[in-house]
């Protein structure tokens, strides 16, 4: 029996679809058999970030209402045998799909996949809801703006009233150490010591991840990506192993350093 | 959900009855519910011949007034005889001030979104963050941050303060008198400080000062 691990925030646009992408895709990397849901109906993404949008057949509304079996609207990821995704319905919208059936969809992937990475809706209604039922774990992905921490807060206080789901962990991401250096950003000490759970990682803002995102190509793939080395890291982390976090600021290129000292820098 | 707690839980043993009170409530919600037993629930197991009745009050310690009461609630059933107060409160290492009646501790993070109501004064060990709020008749402490709002007095007691560790609040009530602390007061945060009003304006203050502004604060 694998473990369902959803991926919320409250707020949109912080990267949880990315995070999504790059988690299963990470997890997959380490050999782990790895199913990708999203419960974004309506607004599905996760297919676009993947590059398998032109290979949907059937969503995970077909599912819901039977007119599919599951194993029919699973499609196979175009790099990895074990990576597989269970795509939204871009037709239809929340309402579609009750708690109940995806947690029966959940835990029918749960006996064939050892992850099954739930990609949550902004929100805090329906979506919310329906992406939070058949979950163990929670992911609750926040930036460093105060918006965006608020909304985290929330959404973690839904969680814990969600029973059978473990304390959320937190990922941080779109840190710019450049700006934390200069106080003008949240620092991470200070969103965690608001939020109150455990940190299980931090990723640096990469341009790399949007090309990435729009190339189909998870940031995960590529090793010159610093978001990907964070991405990774979690993915450890997720497994049980345990992965000191990375230093944030990226090291001045000798060419820099040259300029720094001839004071030109 | 929820489980109703009972304060007076009643046993029968070999020589009698043994009333047991709980000792976490007020005494008056005890002796409300100690009436309706006698009264109207308990009738079969109360009536018949004479019965000897011991009472434990836990830790609780009651004067002989409070004593009196319980003693006169209960013989007027006729056929209960008191044998016996019975009182665990041990030995207290050193003779603590009673809390004042009524405050109310609750653990946890208030978080955004959140509320907690409550009738009296409330003990918050844990944090309020920001879009979290708390609203009481009485007093508020918080032992942690208090990043979110918080509303002390919350029925007009004008007397009412709100002290935390940490304070950095979006907003503070107490009573009527409404003031957004940082830019009212030109500080970012503060340390073991507590707001109170004065001449109606909200003030703060360092907390020692709190039994130099509020003399009368946890007594009863």
């Amino acid at each position: 029996m694998g473990e369902a691990i959803v991926i919320t925030s409250g707020k949109g646009g912080v990267g949880k679809t990315t995070t999504s992408a790059n988690l299963g895709t990470a997890l997959a990397l380490q050999g782990k058999k790895v199913c990708m849901v999203d419960t974004d109906i309506g607004l599905r993404n996760l297919d676009v970030v993947m590059g398998l949008e032109n290979r949907i057949v059937y969503d995970l509304v077909d599912v819901a209402h039977g007119r599919c079996r599951l194993n029919q609207a699973l499609i196979k990821d175009k790099r990895f045998e074990d990576l597989h995704l269970l795509p939204a319905a871009q037709t239809k919208d929340k309402d579609a799909v009750t708690p109940d059936t995806i947690r029966n969809i959940v835990l029918e992937l749960k006996k064939e996949f050892e992850f099954v990475i739930i990609d949550c809706p902004a929100g805090i209604e329906q979506g919310f809801k329906n992406a939070v039922a058949g979950a163990d774990k929670a992911i609750v992905v926040t930036t460093p703006e105060n918006a965006a921490v608020r909304d985290a807060d929330r959404i973690i206080g839904l969680l814990e009233k969600e029973q059978q789901i473990e304390s959320p962990k937190l990922v941080i991401n779109r840190i710019k150490a450049s700006m934390i250096k200069k106080g003008e950003m949240l620092d991470i000490d200070e969103i965690c010591s608001v939020l109150a759970i455990d940190l299980l990682g931090v990723v640096p803002d990469d341009e790399l991840v949007i090309k990435a995102a729009n190339s189909g190509e998870p940031t995960v793939m590529n090793p010159a990506s610093r978001a990907a080395l964070a991405y990774r890291n979690i993915a450890r982390r997720i497994m049980g192993d345990t992965v000191p976090l990375m230093a944030l600021e990226e090291k001045p290129s000798f060419f820099k350093k040259m300029k720094q000292f001839f004071g030109v820098g | 959900m929820s489980v109703v707690k009972h304060h007076v839980t009643i046993k029968g043993v070999k020589d009698g009855l043994v009333f047991i009170l709980d000792d976490t409530c007020r005494l008056t919600d005890v002796l409300q519910e100690l009436q309706h037993k006698l009264e109207k629930t308990h009738q079969r197991i109360l009536s018949g011949p004479v019965v000897g009745v011991t009472i434990k009050l836990g830790t609780r310690r009651l004067n002989q007034a409070e004593k009196d009461q319980i003693s006169e609630l209960i013989m007027k059933r006729g056929n209960l005889k008191i044998h016996a107060f019975e009182s665990e409160a041990a030995e207290p290492m050193l003779p603590l001030p009673a809390l004042p009646d009524g405050i109310k501790i609750l653990t946890g993070m208030v978080r955004s979104g959140q509320t907690v109501r409550h009738e009296g004064d409330l003990l918050l060990l844990g944090d309020i963050n920001p879009g979290g709020s708390v609203l009481c008749t009485g007093d508020i402490y918080i032992m942690g941050s208090l990043r979110g709002m918080a509303h002390a007095g919350s029925d007009g007691n004008e007397q009412s303060v709100i002290a935390a560790s940490h304070m950095r609040p979006t907003q503070l009530r107490i009573a009527g008198v409404y003031s957004r602390p940082p830019d009212e007061w030109g500080i970012d945060e503060a340390f073991m400080e507590f707001a109170y009003i004065k001449n109606g304006m909200m003030e703060i203050d360092k907390i020692h000062q709190i039994q130099r502004i509020r003399p009368d604060l946890g007594k009863d």
